[in-house]
């Protein structure tokens, strides 16, 4: 397809410390069009920022590896490029903000400085022009007084401004494709709702793609179209939003969507949430991964490791119970436990 | 009525800060909390809500005076903390227990967790040596853990695990007042629900009063019966969750509570966006410390404080608009 922009295909990815290796990603398959939306679900240690790095090779040379899958962008296999080839799609076609806005800048150099090095590594202008840009870029991610703003430190900045230097670092050479690793996590909600709604505006004025990876499935029903449900280095559901949260398949999203506190949550009846921790990587899996923690296992899923099969309208599901012949029934208050009054 | 707990008067805490003249005194005062009145009752939730900035941390601390208030009072069961001698504070302070944000940082790495349990009981002087092993292993089993982890080190445990160990050692001397600084914000969904449960689970059960500061509108919702709207260190509007959710008063709050991610990919939520940021508590701006971001700011707001107006009995809110 002529508009398909990212195919990531059986990535996997895997830690070295010592002798022990962590798979950290597991066989990571999934594709992604021209200006749209992916969110990337799960719970810390899943898989998802790893992933996200990975399309940069951005993860550490000395203990990391990819260990098999190919990175298909724009045509060319991104494992395959040279450190220098990279170096000119890092930042240039595909750009990156992440969670943390007061770490991830250089507090020894005026925003300004950053933004036009930036503009400078990967366009041949004056330093002029490139401050020139810098200026407009500021101004598109909304600061107000960016004449003034240009030559000040990033400590002088909110977070939330901050988080909006970054946006216009990424932004400054027009990506094709913005990996944006949890943006809004370390705001508060005021500012969470102002980011993401810059986040909207930008993609629609410059027609770029988003990977947006997030905890927060509210983050993922504002911002996305599709959403990969992460467990273990594994991908265990993918769909639309819409189809996710009408139809969701596997028992894993059914958790994270029961443990999520809406509006109706009942304050007297407890919360519902997943027992028990996501498997040691570090150890061999055998089995569906969830298995320790699905209230539906069944022997099957200690033995074997379902793979992600896709299901008609574009829903794939990795569940011994969830295929095309196989259906599963979903309980209400499966992940409820016990409950508890109030005097 | 009901019996209140706590009750804070006129509270407030400038921190000076360091003139750039060195020796010389700076007159600049950072307001962190300027002017903070409110009640806790028995057995209740009381959430305390607002931007990170706005003083919600500082008010937990001046609470139980782990930072002197600059001026203020705080009556705890009608005893006021504030003028209160070093030892009777001490004993007093026995019945208000804290629990931290970060589990990482809140437990000492070099203690066993049956120590770092045992600590407050030590320190107060209660019990045995084999008395205390025994509290310690009651409590362990109270908060779900196994009683064996008492001679375990905190970096055997995860983040919803450290937790507890911090709710066992804040409930160690029987306390009647608890208040959470954001207990659960490092915590992943799954582990946060469960901790959210314990901590209810326990409130039940020993009648506990908490102040639950949190910046998780979605947390304090669930968890509390009373909500305090806080911004640039005042409340700026009180009530009960059901008061503070479905009619909000002040514009803050329902920009706040706007702001909340959408729940569901249906529904057509409209956000009220704020412009900026919370301002300096250096140099707030003047009258309604809120007018520079408010949609709604009249001329008045920019030269006249607000007073809190009453609208129900329990429903409190500074603002112009309502009268």
């Amino acid at each position: 397809m002529s508009d398909q922009l990212l195919t990531v295909n059986n990535l996997s990815v895997a830690f070295q410390s010592g002798s022990i290796t962590t798979k950290a990603v597991n066989g990571v398959s999934f594709s992604l069009n021209k200006q749209e939306s992916i969110g990337i679900v799960g719970e810390s240690g899943s898989g998802k920022s790893v992933t996200a790095t990975s399309i940069l090779r951005l993860i550490p040379r000395s203990f990391a590896k990819i260990t098999s899958g190919e990175i298909i962008f724009q045509g060319r296999d991104l494992i395959k490029l040279s450190a220098g080839q990279m170096r000119k799609v890092r930042g240039n076609d595909i750009s990156m903000i992440f969670q943390d806005p007061s770490t991830s800048l250089n507090p020894v150099f005026t925003v300004g400085n950053q933004l036009v090095e930036t503009i400078r590594a990967h366009r041949k202008i004056s330093k002029k022009a490139a401050k020139q840009r810098a200026l407009e870029l500021l101004d598109l991610v909304g600061i107000p007084a960016p004449d003034k703003r240009i030559t000040m430190y990033p400590h002088e900045f909110s977070g939330g401004m901050r988080q909006r230097v970054m946006i216009a670092i990424a932004l400054a050479c027009d990506p094709q494709l913005l990996i944006a690793d949890e943006p809004t996590t370390a705001l508060d909600v005021t500012v969470q709702a102002q980011i993401l709604n810059l986040m909207k505006d930008l993609q629609e004025q410059l027609g770029m793609a988003i990977i947006m990876i997030t905890h927060d499935l509210g983050v993922v029903w504002e911002t996305c179209e599709q959403v990969l449900v992460m467990y273990a280095g594994r991908i265990v559901e993918s769909a639309t939003v819409k189809e996710l949260y009408q139809r969701p398949l596997h028992p894993y999203t059914w958790g994270l969507l029961d443990s999520q506190i809406t509006e109706s949550q009942d304050s007297d009846a407890p919360l519902s949430s997943i027992p028990g921790s996501p498997p040691d990587l570090s150890y061999e899996v055998t089995g569906c991964p969830f298995v320790e923690r699905c209230p539906y296992a069944e022997a099957i899923c200690h033995q074997e490791t379902p793979p992600l099969q896709q299901l008609a309208d574009g829903h794939a599901v990795a569940c011994h119970f969830q295929t095309g012949s196989n259906t599963l029934e979903r309980k209400e208050h499966a992940y409820r436990e016990g409950t508890f009054t109030r005097s | 009525m009901r019996e209140p707990l706590l009750e804070v008067e006129g509270l407030k805490k400038h921190f000076p800060v360091s003139s750039p003249i060195p020796f010389k005194k700076s007159d600049q005062r950072v307001k962190a909390v300027d002017g903070l009145s409110f009640k806790v009752y028995k057995g209740e939730t009381l959430g305390v809500v607002g931007e990170s900035g706005c003083g919600k941390s500082t008010m937990a601390r001046l609470v139980n005076q782990l930072i002197k208030p600059s001026d203020g009072v705080v009556n705890f069961k009608e005893a006021n903390l504030v003028d209160m001698d070093a030892e009777r504070l001490r004993l007093t302070r026995q019945k208000i227990q804290m629990v931290f944000q970060d589990p990482y940082a809140s437990l000492d790495p070099r203690l066993q967790v049956g120590q770092l349990i045992a600590e407050p009981l030590v320190i107060h002087k209660v019990g045995t040596t084999a008395t205390r092993k025994k509290r310690v292993e009651e409590l362990l089993e109270t908060v779900g853990l196994n009683k064996r982890y008492a001679d375990r080190f905190p970096h055997e445990f995860s983040g919803g695990q450290r937790q507890r160990i911090n709710i066992a050692r804040a409930l160690s001397l029987n306390p009647e007042l608890i208040i959470c600084d954001e207990p659960v914000s490092a915590l992943d969904v799954s582990v946060q629900a469960q901790v959210i449960n314990l901590l209810k689970k326990l409130q039940a059960e020993f009648k506990l009063t908490y102040i639950f500061i949190s910046h998780d509108l979605n947390v304090v919702r669930y968890m509390c019966d009373r909500i305090a709207v806080m911004y640039l260190g005042r409340i700026v509007e009180i009530g009960t969750y059901e008061e503070i959710y479905k009619n909000p008063q002040h514009p803050y709050t329902k920009a706040l509570f706007s702001a909340i991610p959408k729940e569901n990919p249906f529904a057509d939520k409209e956000h009220i966006i704020l412009k900026g940021t919370v301002p300096s508590p250096l140099n707030p701006p003047t009258g309604c410390h809120f007018h520079e971001r408010c949609p709604v700011a009249m001329d008045i707001c920019k030269t006249k404080e607000p007073n809190m107006i009453t609208s129900k009995d329990t429903h409190q809110a500074s603002c112009h608009l309502i009268n």
